[in-house]
């Protein structure tokens, strides 16, 4: 009997061990990787990449070109993008209950929200780089808008579900139709956690580089029309880091550090500012 | 308020409330179309090389641009085996994180680490590709790949798998990295499913003398084991469409090897690096194929992954 028991308990142990090894490798690469960022990409962050553009190979340079193309894609996209994706999603909270379309799009947006991006980069080349013959800024623009859309579907869905349903019946008790009961109290009660559902989008694609590739490309120089080939930081660091060039590397990690900065202090930051919102209802 | 006037007022709300349901509905219905779409543009795209090849563009591994000979087998073959050497790394460890999540860590812990977990999930993928490029594949190259050589890959049937010339760029460093990618992914699902196991049933074993790990192992494993199955579903799809993580360690060879520390190719890698550069119709067209199976395939592995986490939720909803 005894050996029954120690053998359970050794199990247990081992067992328990294991999971706290299996945590500690998670921390263990992301600390890795961050430091590895800090590493390399703090010394090359000097002020020229605020203000000067993009290199050839051997001259000092910096980013701007790309920081700014990719400020105006991320803007663009999300614009796009938030709107569609808010529509759609009240409809999937507030009308969704009766009929077929409601399941199927619940349904091909799960799908789609982790569907490779690649494809949707695939899917503007063909529906609109092919068209209008060349690559844009307003190309990119529509991959990640395409990529904000299903997030944003998601997030608005599930904040308008945690809506009392005794919130709408007192509206519609006073006289309210139903566009003002959405649009005002409903959606209103939600807000908190619908920003943080568009903050995520935004994390999302200010790092994507995949549907990049194919549509807004690249550009060296400084461009301010989104309907030109159009620089942006994902592409410049794909491009810069898998190059030989000592500068053009060391260029490439101030750009990893500035993208995973940014991307990780929005992660944080709709985390925290959907707690608090929370925490106070 | 006049009754004329009361009646207006309702005419005109019933009329915008029937446009702004309509409104939501129509983009309800694009996201739809936009599904239809993709796949659409994609089998538009792609018909030159359906025509030229047929089936066989599946199971043959030319790839000469040269002669316009495609086949797609070993992007296909890259992309299962790197996503299977991801699952086999991230199965074990994301359970053993969904364990810690739910069971043992302290309560004031809980939440930080599960964000820090997250954090891993929001770091952009060319950010492992860089890291993995410079700072992972050479100590990889150093350390690791002489010991499996010397250690595995004498051994023999799984010896072959793991000798090979210590370049660090491979199959193999390929699939640890997704590994890591996909970690945070299947650990939060798994977390989030244990978590609808009724207390009740844990403390009830608890209460019949079960250690934490027969708790978790004959109680709450079973009890959610197809939403643990769609969470790793949902990693498989991930995995299986990543992109430039894959594209920076792979080596982006079209050659079909044994050995796991040879380079290879994946259909994304091969999208993101030849595309831009490809030239006539067919080379192009053979390239929207491979995007075309991968969709395909994710899009197969992700609505099995939802169709199971539904089913966990909908039995959730019975027992309460």
């Amino acid at each position: 009997m005894l050996n029954l028991y120690t053998r359970r308990r050794i199990v247990n142990a081992i067992g328990l061990v294991i999971s706290m090894l299996a945590m500690a490798f998670g921390l263990f690469w992301l600390c890795w990787i961050l430091w590895t960022l800090l590493e390399h990409g703090l010394p090359a962050l000097t002020p020229l990449v605020f203000s000067q553009m993009t290199p050839p190979p051997g001259s000092s340079g910096g980013l701007l070109n790309a920081i700014v193309g990719s400020l105006a894609m991320t803007l663009v996209g999300t614009l796009i993008g938030t709107p569609i994706g808010i529509l759609a999603g009240t409809y999937l909270a507030e009308f969704g209950q009766r009929g077929w379309l409601a399941p199927i799009t619940r349904f091909i947006n799960d799908v789609l929200l982790s569907a490779p991006s690649i494809v949707i980069g695939l899917f503007v080349y063909e529906i609109y780089v092919i068209r209008v013959k060349h690559f844009s800024g307003w190309a990119g623009a529509l991959a990640l808008s395409i990529i904000v859309i299903p997030i944003v579907i998601r997030t608005t869905e599930n904040m308008l579900r945690l809506v009392p349903t005794t919130l709408r019946e007192a509206a519609a008790a006073l006289g309210a139709p139903q566009w003002k009961i959405i649009n005002f109290i409903t959606l209103r009660a939600a807000r908190a956690g619908i920003i943080t559902g568009v903050m995520l989008a935004i994390a999302r694609i200010s790092g994507e580089t995949a549907p990049l590739l194919f549509t807004a490309l690249n550009n060296q120089f400084w461009s301010s029309d989104m309907d030109q080939p159009m620089a942006n930081l994902p592409v410049v660091i794909f491009q810069f880091a898998m190059s030989p060039y000592e500068d053009w590397q060391k260029l490439a990690w101030a750009g990893a550090l500035l993208i995973t900065l940014s991307v990780l202090t929005l992660n944080i930051l709709a985390r925290v500012l959907f707690r608090q919102k929370s925490a106070s209802h | 308020m006049p009754t004329f006037l009361r009646e207006a007022s309702l005419k005109r709300h019933t009329v915008l409330d029937l446009l702004f349901r309509n409104l939501t509905r129509v983009s309800a219905f694009g996201v739809l179309a936009l599904l239809m779409a993709i796949l659409a543009s994609l089998v538009v795209g792609s018909m030159p090389a359906i025509r030229a090849f047929g089936f066989g563009f599946l199971t043959s591994s030319d790839w000469d641009p040269v002669s316009e000979q495609f086949g797609a087998l070993i992007p296909i073959v890259g992309t299962l085996v790197t996503s299977a050497i991801a699952l086999t790394i991230a199965i074990p460890v994301s359970f053993g994180i969904a364990l810690f999540l739910t069971e043992l860590s302290p309560r004031v812990l809980r939440r930080p680490l599960g964000i820090a977990i997250e954090l891993l999930a929001g770091i952009p993928s060319i950010i492992y590709g860089m890291w993995g490029l410079f700072v992972f594949a050479p100590l990889f190259a150093d350390h690791v790949e002489p010991w499996l050589n010397d250690h595995i890959g004498t051994m023999p049937y799984i010896g072959p798998f793991f000798s090979g010339p210590p370049m660090g760029i491979g199959v193999l460093t390929a699939g640890i990295i997704l590994a890591i990618m996909v970690i945070p992914f299947i650990a939060s699902v798994m977390r989030d499913v244990f978590e609808v196991v009724p207390t009740l049933l844990k403390e009830s074993a608890y209460g019949l003398g079960a250690t934490t790990w027969e708790v978790m192992w004959r109680v709450v494993l079973p009890y959610t084991r197809i939403g643990v199955v769609g969470g790793i579903m949902l990693g498989l799809g991930r995995a299986l469409g990543e992109t430039m993580a894959i594209t920076f360690v792979i080596g982006n060879s079209h050659e079909l090897s044994k050995s796991l520390l040879m380079p290879g190719n994946s259909i994304a890698s091969a999208l993101a690096n030849e595309f831009t550069e490809a030239y006539g119709e067919l080379y192009t067209a053979a390239l929207i194929e491979l995007g075309l199976i991968l969709f395909f395939i994710t899009f197969v592995v992700l609505s099995l992954a939802r169709y199971m986490l539904f089913k966990l939720g909908k039995r959730e909803g019975q027992a309460t």
